[in-house]
């Protein structure tokens, strides 16, 4: 990747092996940026291959006792990945923090809902319908808010989230709180999906690899580096000619339109969406996947989202525990290991030296009790 | 349509500057902390979640069969406001020890502590839905938890046509009492010195022999409070409450404390205050469903026309 060779040099600071996982997550990722192409390629096919079988029941009766393993992979586990790798453009590589990500998932829903609904649109219409309002909507929330400070526009993003589905639930237009019931099931050639997960896990899954490719692309062009060099230091970026106002927007409808997609996608496979199915915690849920895997990272935010999908459907007893355990994994993430997971070693340089986030606190002075690992990582 | 809006102008009013003091008591926790530290402190609005539990709790246990009256209420007034008070910070410099210190001593950027604070504020909504509630409710499940009333609804004078009840008149008294003491603790004392001084410079702060660690537990303590004493009229006045009641109101709050310009106490007072009437005036159009909506909206609009807020920030003399 270019860009990479000013932090190549930076080699990881061995800290007395805290974790094992953590620390062959490491390895993984640096035998990856040295692999050969035909290294690559070959991942590649295994990945496409094992997301083929990965519905088989074998694996569904380890992964999922207690519920159906394809509509787990659809939702949560499909839709989460969709939504992570649509939050990471905002958050991971534009540096932008966005509590509102939901709204985008609830327009791309609301789309294919009403117009499937009240207006007997064609189902594939109405998801590129959806994906077209959501990059709007992002564009209107972005143009007035994306000048504010960070942590406003924070703020901001998740009264946008709020206000969209408290507006859904007072609208009786689109159902109100009572929702819309009926969305008609997508067909494809001929083919009409019905209620069985399986052809809906496959287009998950074609939908995951597209905004991957896409996502991957745009981070190695112009836009993508114009991107890290907003989140590293904005005021620099705009010295250096960057437009960083016209980038940050495109990051947030870039965002917009693949969490309209996953939108779009949940709505044709659950038939009946109402407000509550977007709540802020969806939001806070799918950051909270993005930060552990690494963000800015795809295959770390992959494993997030994957992670962050399965757990709870695996331990279906503590289920009503998980946001507990998520709240508590948040702290400790970022106490322990801010970059995630499994970050990109760009990212991590970045946040030891204390940028690409907003910069640091106020109150903070660096004294003889500061962390003299952080200071050497910054090295 | 003017009808309506000039037959409930005043019941409104009222009614916004009631739930606009409870605003401006929140909003003071995170104009304080976002003064020293530069971090919105998501968690805030579940350390005013903590302070209506603990007057609950208080509340139920003396069990009042009737509204008192006279002395005694004001007794109780105090107690429970302490007690809330109490709870409130202890929870709060406890979470600035957890969530915030270790980021801190690390010089981790704002992102992480943003995020760590939201992590802090999802734990302690789950903590009090699964274990606190169900074991002061004595039943499983998300529920809700309700206080006697201990206050009389007498109806003391009447503007208008808009009834001024003595619960109405207890909160805006209190809350400006404590806003009064919270500016004299700020700007009199040496701590509060300390505060100002960390706002302004904290490098500097330091070489003048401020002890940084105790400025900022001694901030989340002061903002904890203030939430608290927030959280004790709110059970007086509303006299209900549950988990998720800090979310949309912390929220609010927080607009408010940007409306009035971030860091500026009198700001916080002033953008409480003007965020109840304007979400009340509004509501008397739209209806009170669209109440959320319109304090949202009322922050974009700040955020885009005057970041600064009314007030400004005014960093050198009020900013905390």
């Amino acid at each position: 990747m270019k860009g990479d060779e000013v932090t190549r040099e930076s080699t990881p600071v061995k800290r007395g092996g805290r974790n094992a996982i953590v620390h062959s997550l490491d390895r993984a990722r640096d035998w990856w940026e040295h692999a050969k192409v035909w290294q690559r390629y070959l991942v590649y096919i295994a990945l496409v291959v094992g997301a083929l079988i990965l519905p088989a029941p074998a694996i569904g009766q380890f992964m999922t006792p207690g519920s159906d393993w394809t509509t787990v992979l659809i939702y949560p586990i499909g839709t989460y990945i969709l939504l992570a790798v649509g939050l990471n453009v905002v958050v991971g590589q534009a540096g932008l923090l966005d509590l509102g990500f939901v709204a985008f998932f609830a327009i791309g829903g609301y789309s294919v809902a009403y117009y499937g609904v009240e207006h007997g649109w064609n189902y594939w219409v109405t998801v590129v319908w959806g994906i077209a309002l959501a990059a709007v909507s992002g564009v209107i929330l972005g143009a007035p808010t994306l000048r504010l400070r960070g942590d406003y526009l924070a703020i901001v993003t998740l009264g946008f989230g709020e206000i969209i589905r408290i507006t859904a639930n007072n609208t009786d237009e689109i159902g109100g709180a009572r929702g819309i019931p009926g969305i008609p099931h997508p067909d494809l050639f001929g083919f009409k999906f019905k209620l069985d997960p399986a052809p809906y896990y496959y287009l998950m899954v074609a939908a995951i690899v597209l905004v991957i490719i896409f996502s991957v692309r745009l981070q190695k062009s112009r836009v993508g580096r114009a991107w890290a060099a907003i989140r590293e230091d904005e005021d620099a970026a705009e010295l250096m000619g960057v437009p960083t106002f016209k980038f940050k927007l495109l990051a947030f409808a870039i965002g917009a339109m693949i969490g309209g997609l996953a939108g779009g996608l949940y709505a044709g496979k659950a038939v009946f969406i109402e407000p509550n199915t977007f709540p802020f915690i969806l939001s806070a849920t799918i950051l909270a996947a993005v930060v552990l895997g690494g963000s800015g990272n795809l295959p770390g935010v992959m494993l997030g989202a994957f992670l962050i999908g399965w757990l709870p459907e695996r331990f279906r007893d503590l289920a009503d525990y998980r946001i507990l355990a998520f709240g508590a994994v948040l702290v400790l993430m970022m106490a322990l290991r801010p970059e995630g997971l499994l970050p990109s070693r760009r990212r991590k340089a970045e946040l030891h030296e204390g940028t690409g986030g907003m910069g640091t606190m106020g109150a903070e002075v660096p004294g003889p009790d500061t962390d003299v690992s952080t200071a050497e990582a910054a090295k | 349509m003017l009808d309506d809006f000039l037959n409930q102008f005043l019941p409104s009013t009222v009614g916004g500057l009631v739930i606009g003091s409870i605003y401006a008591l929140v909003a003071l926790g995170y104009t304080m902390v976002y003064g020293v530290l530069r971090l919105i402190n998501f968690a805030h609005s579940e350390i005013f979640m903590i302070g209506t539990f603990a007057s609950l709790v208080t509340l139920t246990a003396i069990a009042p069969s009737a509204p008192v009256t006279g002395f005694a209420l004001i007794g109780m007034l105090l107690l429970l406001m302490l007690v809330s008070a109490a709870a409130s910070s202890g929870a709060a410099v406890v979470l600035e020890t957890v969530a915030y210190r270790p980021l801190r001593k690390k010089g981790a950027t704002r992102l992480a502590a943003l995020i760590s604070a939201i992590g802090a504020s999802l734990f302690l909504q789950e903590l009090f839905a699964l274990v606190v509630i169900p074991w002061l409710t004595g039943k499983p499940g998300r529920n809700q938890a309700s206080a006697p009333r201990y206050v009389a609804r007498d109806t003391l004078f009447k503007i208008g046509n808009a009834d001024v009840r003595l619960d109405h008149v207890i909160v805006v008294i209190a809350a400006v009492l404590v806003m009064i003491t919270l500016d004299r603790v700020v700007n009199k004392t040496r701590i509060g010195r300390g505060i100002r001084a960390t706002a302004q410079d904290p490098e500097a702060a330091v070489l003048m022999g401020v002890s940084i660690d105790n400025v900022v537990r001694v901030t989340f303590l002061l903002g904890g409070a203030m939430a608290g004493v927030a959280g004790s009229l709110y059970i007086m006045e509303i006299e209900n409450t549950s988990y998720f009641i800090g979310f949309v109101l912390g929220i609010k709050a927080f607009t408010a404390a940007v409306l009035g310009g971030i860091g500026n106490l009198r700001g916080a007072l002033m953008g409480g205050v003007v965020l109840g009437l304007i979400e009340n005036w509004g509501a008397i159009f739209l209806g009170s469903e669209w109440k959320d909506v319109i304090a949202f909206t009322v922050l974009v609009i700040v955020l885009m026309f005057r970041p600064t807020g009314i007030l400004g920030e005014s960093l050198q003399k009020a900013r905390a």
